[in-house]
């Protein structure tokens, strides 16, 4: 932003001469607050490489003027991290569900569309209330009972490939892309793929093992992972590859034997 | 004691923030918990490289006290030194708590807790969880905490930014004004304590390896209500960062470590690719003018140099960038060694760097300085504490790679107990307590609606685009002190300029021009204090460098320096540091540290209970297991008294028996 750190304006030097466009496009759905209509704006900003969405955005919060000079509010959207870590600035753009931080200028068609999510409350513009992805974690007791925070020592032991699968399912970023891209989840009829794979990461450790059944029990409930269609959308969103699918494999095996044994261990 | 209603309000959910908030809920008070992001999504996510611990499970002759030394040495000898001891003592605690709490840190073949080596040390010592340790350690801090949540003890204010503290009328810390961000409501949250854990303030140079939320504006307000800020000129700088449009993102080391070749082009504004420029018109700056070293100059080195070519105008296209060369490297190489480095910039600038050179620069990283605590994590304000990034302790003047984990979770720890014992000796506010909340109240509402119905033509985020560069440009790398007035100059100009903006958003809900409007007013008296303190440090010391004072200069600077705040601007004085324990020797390192010790502190370390490392294979019954996380910690306050000699065989566990023995040292 600053224009000594303004890094990008020379990529010209570093890329191939071709013909650049002269602006960027950039159409907001946006809506004033949740009881007002969606509408659309358009916005043209001057190209420079390199440039991702987030840039774009600042760039028209400077100075919010539609493309046809008409001044208007600026948009207002999530962001923080701003490297793929955090998972706030999910928003859909082009018809796809991804993190505008790591969307790049350079590899989307113009006009730029974009969208806050649909399955969640649109609390103004791009901006989305996901709160219940975290009362889904406190559903499933997404942590590891403790005795106590004092120190006793090490962890368990464990193998290295077992860890390695739980890292795998520890990265979610609780972002909503998989939610957003489920054909069955639609607001609170299903608890989604998210928390199916945060059970998974709980009950593959020695120590989650031994609460499992709780996690277990809220994925046998009403909303529960029945209701998978095994679309298989939710792993090709995941930005951070994340096996969804094999999850719900394995916590459906799970969860079915519960349901179908469980009581004799009462 | 009415232990049952306490509460204490913690301002972050980071690290430090959720440290502190799981040990008090845990020990049956109550948290209220502001947050301006959802906890999860805090910047501590950024951490990647580990933790660091000195656990010796690699038979390496490690030990808490070499953590400590490296943690002083590297952070040339600024930090306090008990504080720095306790925390590296803690670490190993830590970083079982955390292994048990199902953070999947890399094993080791038995299915032990592997370690790494990392900058500034020569012990395998660092725990980590994949390429995303911050992330993983967060997440399982975030799960404790939500099943406090569950269990009523925490309630979380998250959207909610902190405005101001509620201080009394004799200037005990008696809550906060918070505003929903959403609604622009500003509420007063009574509580009887305080803990600020905001992080780090990179905003305030424009563009920086922090999240957006790392303002230091809640900071700033705490040190405009009287909060003492201190070391706020030690600002980290990382000497490879990928320069963006929105912001900087750290690239590892490792490029340089696998045979990066740091260049510009011979002729400044060289618009040819580069590939087409030939060897001899590409200037190898660290190669010509680092025969021995090369590319694998030290970070501070390779920092400044990177920083003096661009700041004259040799950078790659004028701007502020060099090429880190990786293409002559053969790609199946570089694939097996750099693979996610590589993929990271791939990521975010589009390039395949191993067919185009990258493009970086350094990027301002980290803030050793930050709110003065003492060695319980008290700050001068009676009823506020600080923890993690936003508090000065521990690093001195730079701080060791992976330290800033475990100092975040360690601060949390300490903060933690020392809240419930302020908590539990204070007095409640008598009939006239509500008073204090309401004026606090109503001087934030005139502060908003006064922001809210001016007009001028200053744009916001121009003036802050411009305290950016001021501050990218005079403060960071290399210093000069007419540079650093004239920058001081423009802050109050900027400051000025401030009071003619208009908030560009007419409609006010869940608005992002108000916040940073009253973040932007922040954030210039935070930049003073930063410009300041470094003016008036005539030295040369670990981020902080004068090529007019190249030296460290120990008899003048061997301080802290504390910036307390006036309406005229900072007030700047200093407090001795407690070197009590390591008498301070010449950081140097191109010897091996052990070289320097030996004759430095040889004789002191003698005088120390005698150290010895951990077991090989930790075992819960270990004889020398770290200090039991749960003990609380209180120390007293060690402002004036330094290098005091009994101090050496005072031990933060043999201080912090129990809270009724040590309440009476605490002042």
């Amino acid at each position: 932003m600053t224009a000594t750190q303004s890094s990008s304006h020379s990529s010209s030097v570093t890329r191939p001469a071709k013909q650049l466009p002269k602006s960027v496009e950039i159409h907001i759905r946006r809506r004033a607050n949740p009881d007002s209509p969606q509408y659309w704006e358009r916005f043209a900003i001057p190209y420079r490489p390199n440039l991702n969405i987030i840039s774009c955005l600042l760039e028209i919060q400077k100075n919010p003027v539609t493309s046809d000079g008409r001044p208007t509010t600026p948009p207002v959207w999530s962001m923080n991290c701003l490297e793929q870590v955090c998972g706030i600035c999910t928003m859909v753009i082009n018809g796809k569900v991804r993190q505008s931080c790591s969307a790049l200028i350079d590899n989307l068609d113009q006009p730029i569309k974009l969208e806050p999510m649909s399955k969640f409350p649109n609390v103004r513009d791009l901006v989305v209330d996901r709160s219940q992805m975290f009362d889904h974690l406190k559903r499933i007791h997404a942590w590891i009972e403790l005795d106590g925070t004092h120190d006793l020592g090490p962890g368990p032991r464990m193998d290295q490939d077992d860890v390695q699968e739980r890292y795998a399912y520890s990265r979610c970023m609780t972002c909503g892309c998989c939610l957003e891209a489920c054909p069955q989840y639609d607001g609170d009829n299903y608890i989604g793929p998210q928390a199916i794979a945060q059970v998974r990461l709980f009950n593959m450790h020695p120590t989650g093992k031994m609460t499992r059944d709780e996690r277990l029990e809220a994925l046998l409930q009403e909303d529960g992972i029945t209701n998978c269609g095994n679309a298989q959308n939710c792993v090709q969103v995941c930005p951070m590859n994340i096996p969804l699918t094999r999850a719900i494999y394995e916590e459906n095996r799970e969860a079915v034997v519960h349901g179908l044994f469980g009581w004799l261990k009462k | 004691m009415a232990s049952n209603g306490i509460k204490i309000a913690i301002v972050g959910g980071g690290l430090a923030g959720l440290a502190a908030s799981m040990k008090i809920a845990e020990a049956g008070h109550f948290v209220d918990l502001f947050s301006v992001v959802p906890v999860k999504r805090s910047h501590s996510v950024c951490a990647q490289g580990g933790i660091n611990g000195a656990v010796n499970t690699k038979g390496e002759g490690d030990s808490t006290w070499e953590h400590f030394d490296d943690t002083v040495y590297g952070g040339d000898f600024l930090a306090n030194q008990p504080p720095a001891k306790a925390m590296c003592e803690m670490a190993p605690a830590i970083i079982y708590l955390f292994d048990r709490m199902g953070v999947p840190f890399s094993r080791t073949q038995e299915g032990l807790l592997d370690f790494r080596r990392f900058g500034g040390t020569k012990h395998h010592r660092t725990a980590f969880a994949g390429a995303s340790t911050g992330q993983q350690l967060l997440y399982a801090l975030d799960e404790q905490v939500r099943r406090f949540e569950m269990g009523g003890k925490v309630k979380k204010y998250e959207h909610w930014e902190m405005m101001s503290l509620v201080l009394d009328g004799s200037g005990v810390c008696r809550g906060l004004i918070a505003m929903d961000l959403q609604t622009l409501e500003l509420r007063a949250f009574p509580a009887d304590a305080v803990i600020m854990a905001t992080g780090g303030p990179g905003l305030i140079f424009g563009k920086s390896t922090n999240s957006m939320v790392c303002t230091g504006s809640a900071v700033s307000t705490c040190y405009q209500q009287g909060a003492q800020y201190a070391n706020g000129e030690f600002i980290q700088v990382h000497p490879t960062s990928i320069p963006g449009e929105d912001k900087l993102r750290l690239m590892s080391e490792s490029a340089r470590g696998e045979g990066g070749r740091v260049w510009v082009p011979r002729q400044p504004g060289d618009t040819r690719l580069p590939s087409s420029i030939p060897e001899k018109e590409r200037w190898y700056f660290l190669e010509e003018k680092y025969p021995a070293y090369g590319n694998l100059v030290p970070r501070d080195i390779a920092t400044r140099e990177i920083f003096q070519v661009c700041i004259e105008g040799k950078g790659v296209g004028g701007d502020n960038q060099v090429y880190l060369d990786l293409t002559h490297i053969p790609a199946e190489t570089l694939d097996r060694k750099l693979g996610a480095i590589l993929e990271i910039y791939e990521m975010f600038v589009g390039d395949d760097p191993r067919h185009v050179p990258m493009r970086i620069f350094p990027g301002v990283h980290y803030s050793m300085g930050g709110l003065w605590v003492d060695f319980n994590q008290r700050t001068n304000i009676p009823g506020l504490l600080a923890a993690g990034e936003c508090d000065y302790s521990i690093h001195g003047a730079n701080r060791l790679g992976a330290n800033s984990l475990v100092s975040c979770v360690f601060g949390g720890f300490v903060a933690a107990p020392a809240a419930i014992e302020f908590a539990r000796n204070i007095e409640r506010n008598g009939a006239d307590g509500s008073r204090i909340y309401e004026q606090e109240l109503i001087r934030q509402r005139e502060i908003n609606d006064a922001l809210i119905k001016q007009s001028g033509n200053e744009n916001q985020y121009l003036l802050h685009q411009e305290m950016g560069k001021w501050m990218t440009d005079n403060v960071t790398v290399v210093r000069y002190n007419d540079k650093l007035k004239a920058t001081d100059n423009k802050l109050l100009e900027l400051m000025d300029r401030y009071k003619r903006i208009s908030i560009n958003d007419s409609n006010l809900w869940a608005t992002m021009a108000l916040p940073h409007a009253r973040h932007l007013d922040n954030m210039l008296e935070l930049a003073r204090v930063i410009t300041l303190g470094a003016l008036n440090r005539n030295e040369s010391r670990g981020a902080h460098f004068k090529p007019d004072f190249p030296d460290r200069d120990d008899e003048n600077f061997l301080k802290t320096t504390i910036a307390e705040y006036s309406g005229e601007g900072p007030v700047i004085s200093y407090e001795a540091v407690d070197v009590s324990l390591i008498t301070p020797r010449k950081r140097d390192y191109s010897k091996g540290k052990k070289e320097g010790a030996a004759a430095a502190s040889g004789g002191r370390g003698s005088a120390l209970p005698h150290k010895q490392g951990a077991p090989q294979v930790p075992r819960p019954d270990a004889e020398l297991k770290p200090e039991n996380l749960s003990a609380p910690l209180i120390w007293g306050q060690n402002k004036e008294a330094v290098a005091d000699p009994s101090a050496e065989l005072t031990t933060r566990r043999e201080q912090g028996k129990s809270i009724g023995e040590a309440g009476g040292k605490s002042d």
